[in-house]
């Protein structure tokens, strides 16, 4: 018998390993968008376990929209990484501080 | 994965990770999401940064200067994000005592019927904007990599507005004799 508190720990692991990874790899952006997708799954995880223990759909349909959105930022996010590279010839984060901000 | 030297490999590992969380929520009996999971994430986001992966010539010597330089950092905030997590589901508010297993569903459910009668019913605002959502993510896209092509036929207004008369018509002058002798 899985306890909903497991799928929770499990989750909270993975998503600290996708925040590890941004800080560790700060300087690739592809790396970084990766991440990102790890901790979106581990909070989807985490949506469907509480939909399940508590027997309500909704949460489900919330990881749909999770989903969506964010095969809509990965799309956005890998233009604008190609773009970026045609227009600078490289992907590093440090490259681009063109604004010094 | 987050540790990995090449970056495509980080990428196959993702997938490995994905298929994992795919194979949790069918136990957690959302099989509509876990095939979702597999088709939209493993089949086209994973496809889509293989692709740019590959052709983005990454330098990975330069990439990999920094590497321990923000290793102490991830590892303290991680630490401290998990010890708080800790805390909290320590406290077993989450344990199978109190929430308890609900009752399996019997051979007859279908989670996708029951998905579909929740997303169309209520959620319906929500799910067409996220299809418009979608669509603004594709013109995005394809207005931010599309390159003009060079060759390529298209109305020049300026051009169409600011004509001359003269340009309209062309005089050529014919050789009288060079085309009886070509007869």
């Amino acid at each position: 018998m899985i306890a909903l508190s497991d799928y929770l720990i499990l989750s909270s692991i993975v998503f600290c390993i996708g925040l590890a990874g941004i800080f560790i790899n700060r300087t690739n952006i592809i790396m970084i968008l990766m991440c990102v997708e790890l901790i979106l799954a581990a909070v989807n995880t985490n949506f469907i376990a509480f939909s399940f223990y508590g027997s309500d759909l909704s949460g489900q349909i919330f990881v749909f929209f999770i989903l969506t959105v964010a095969a809509a930022e990965v799309a956005i996010g890998l233009a604008i990484l190609t773009l970026m590279y045609r227009n600078r010839g490289s992907i590093d984060i440090d490259v681009t501080n063109t604004l010094k901000g | 994965m987050i540790t990995s030297r090449n970056t495509a490999k980080a990428a196959l590992w993702l997938i490995l990770t994905f298929f994992s969380a795919a194979s949790l929520w069918l136990l957690l009996e959302a099989e509509f999401l876990a095939i979702t999971l597999i088709l939209i994430y493993v089949g086209a986001v994973m496809v889509l940064f293989m692709f740019v992966i590959k052709m983005l010539d990454t330098d990975q010597s330069t990439l990999r200067a920094q590497f321990t330089r923000y290793l102490p950092l991830g590892i303290f905030v991680s630490i401290v994000v998990i010890v708080q997590m800790a805390l909290v589901l320590n406290a077993g508010p989450f344990d199978l005592e109190v929430v308890g297993m609900p009752e399996k569903h019997g051979s007859s459910y279908s989670n996708i019927t029951a998905i579909a009668e929740q997303l169309y019913t209520i959620y319906v605002y929500p799910f067409e904007l996220a299809a418009i959502l979608l669509l603004i993510a594709i013109i995005a896209a394809i207005t931010l990599v599309h390159r003009n092509q060079i060759n390529s036929k298209k109305q020049i207004i300026s051009e169409q507005i600011n004509v001359q008369a003269k340009d309209r018509m062309k005089f050529a002058t014919i050789n009288k004799d060079k085309v009886k002798e070509s007869k």
